[in-house]
């Protein structure tokens, strides 16, 4: 399969000067980027599957002697591509705060506790299918000082590869009905509110599993088409 | 079940924010293993060994001590890693690909091998050249350059370079120090000398 990757999709993204996002102020670009054609610079990537993550990575909750404290989840989903074709073995890294709003990075400063049981990083490689989960706990909102009674909405990061290296996608998955969203410039730096919403992660009672962990389901769309449709179907 | 309906569009992207270091660069400062480093050397690869090294500045001129760049390139013979690239060989372990965060003084280095010539779409050679894409807090999306080497005649010719106006061409050029393999290219993300990202 040959795939494209039109530009236009990239429409959903940010515009890189968000100005209520502070920090975006001196770290966008002045200047229009440039465009070109893509060549097999752009349209090859890495390739990196199951030798790159070791058993249980894809389990946050197990990673130290105890458990972690908070309301255990599991985040599952598919990785596609703009067609819905599940994107196989794609490496999927995420990092999170812990339940109450602290990260374990050195200048977090968020008077919040530590958990000694929670380092908050995890990764996997998608399935066949496109498919992969997780085991993690909530992430807690945590204050920050873009500007008065700032506050993230609870969010994981994650990072994903995909079919090549402009499929790159690093995003954060939010959690559905979050009162924070409207007030949220990092949230609101995304134009279209489609598109926003797509970034919201849905709380699946299906997979929820009983006596044990909520599920919330979260499906990442990467760039590319199938260049050559016909040809097979 | 959810399986392949069409999206109605890709997920946008969002900042890699300020804390990714312990999930994506903790270089043994955090309790998590290291997937990528910055080297992309394995011990069986071929072509010249270079380095690569810089800093990244913000519009103020600041250092950015909270930047992560991914590099990806072809090896020595211009063949990458990727079974897309028909062309490619079962060629060693090289990958081609490394990840590296800033310092606090916004420092960065790769070691790789210099890359060999890749064709553009119309099978005109490019000069070689690595693909760098740039993250860091305040930057909704990450951007995407290139790195091309100061002692590389095809530079003329190359058909990307030469999209970029002749006044800017400087800031993806990567200064080999005399007598070392040793390439300097620093990152501006904006004002004067801002480095040129592309649309892709």
């Amino acid at each position: 399969m040959t795939f494209i990757y039109p530009v236009d999709s990239n429409k959903a993204h940010p515009l890189p000067l968000s100005p209520e996002y502070k920090s975006s102020i001196k770290r966008a670009p002045s200047k229009p980027l440039i465009p070109m054609r893509h060549t097999l610079s752009e349209l090859t990537g890495p390739v990196y599957g199951h030798e790159t993550v070791r058993d249980g990575d894809n389990d946050l909750t197990t990673q130290h002697k105890g458990e972690p404290l908070g309301e255990r989840i599991i985040v599952h989903g598919h990785v596609r591509d703009e067609d819905g074709r599940g994107v196989p073995n794609s490496l999927v890294e995420i990092w999170q705060a812990n339940a109450c709003g602290r990260y374990v990075h050195v200048r977090d400063q968020h008077p919040a506790p530590l958990d000694p049981n929670f380092t908050g990083a995890g990764r996997t490689v998608s399935d066949a299918a496109g498919y992969y989960r997780f085991v993690s706990i909530k992430p807690g909102a945590y204050p920050w000082g873009n500007h008065h009674n700032a506050w993230r909405p609870a969010h994981i990061h994650l990072s994903v590869f995909g079919h090549s290296f402009v499929t790159r996608l690093v995003t954060q998955m939010y959690f559905p009905g979050d009162p924070l969203f409207p007030f949220d410039p990092i949230f609101n730096s995304v134009p279209d509110e489609k598109a926003r919403m797509r970034m919201v992660s849905s709380f699946d009672l299906e997979n929820t599993k009983p006596e044990w962990a909520l599920c919330y389901r979260f499906d990442i769309v990467l760039r590319g088409n199938d260049a050559t449709p016909m040809e097979n179907h | 079940m959810q399986d392949s309906a069409k999206p109605n569009g890709i997920t946008p992207s969002q900042t890699v924010g300020p804390f990714f270091k312990y999930g994506l660069t903790p270089t043994g400062d955090y309790a998590w293993n290291d997937a990528f480093t910055n080297s992309t050397l394995t011990p069986d690869v071929t072509g010249d060994r270079v380095r690569i090294e810089g800093r990244v500045f913000d519009g103020d001129g600041v250092v950015v001590p909270d930047a992560m760049l991914e590099i990806w390139q072809a090896d020595a013979q211009g063949r990458f890693a990727d079974p897309q690239d028909k062309r490619a060989l079962p060629n060693a372990s090289f990958r081609g690909f490394a990840r590296c965060g800033t310092d606090k003084d916004g420092n960065y280095s790769f070691d790789t091998i210099k890359p060999g010539v890749v064709p553009d779409p119309d099978g005109k050679p490019q000069a070689p050249h690595i693909v760098l894409a740039v993250f860091a807090r305040g930057m909704l999306r990450h951007l995407y350059t290139r790195i091309y080497f100061s002692d590389e005649a095809g530079n003329a010719a190359d058909p990307v370079l030469g999209l970029v106006p002749a006044d800017r061409r400087a800031t993806l050029i990567a200064v080999r120090e005399a007598g070392k393999p040793v390439y300097r290219l620093d990152l501006r993300l904006q004002g004067d000398n801002e480095t040129v990202f592309f649309d892709v």
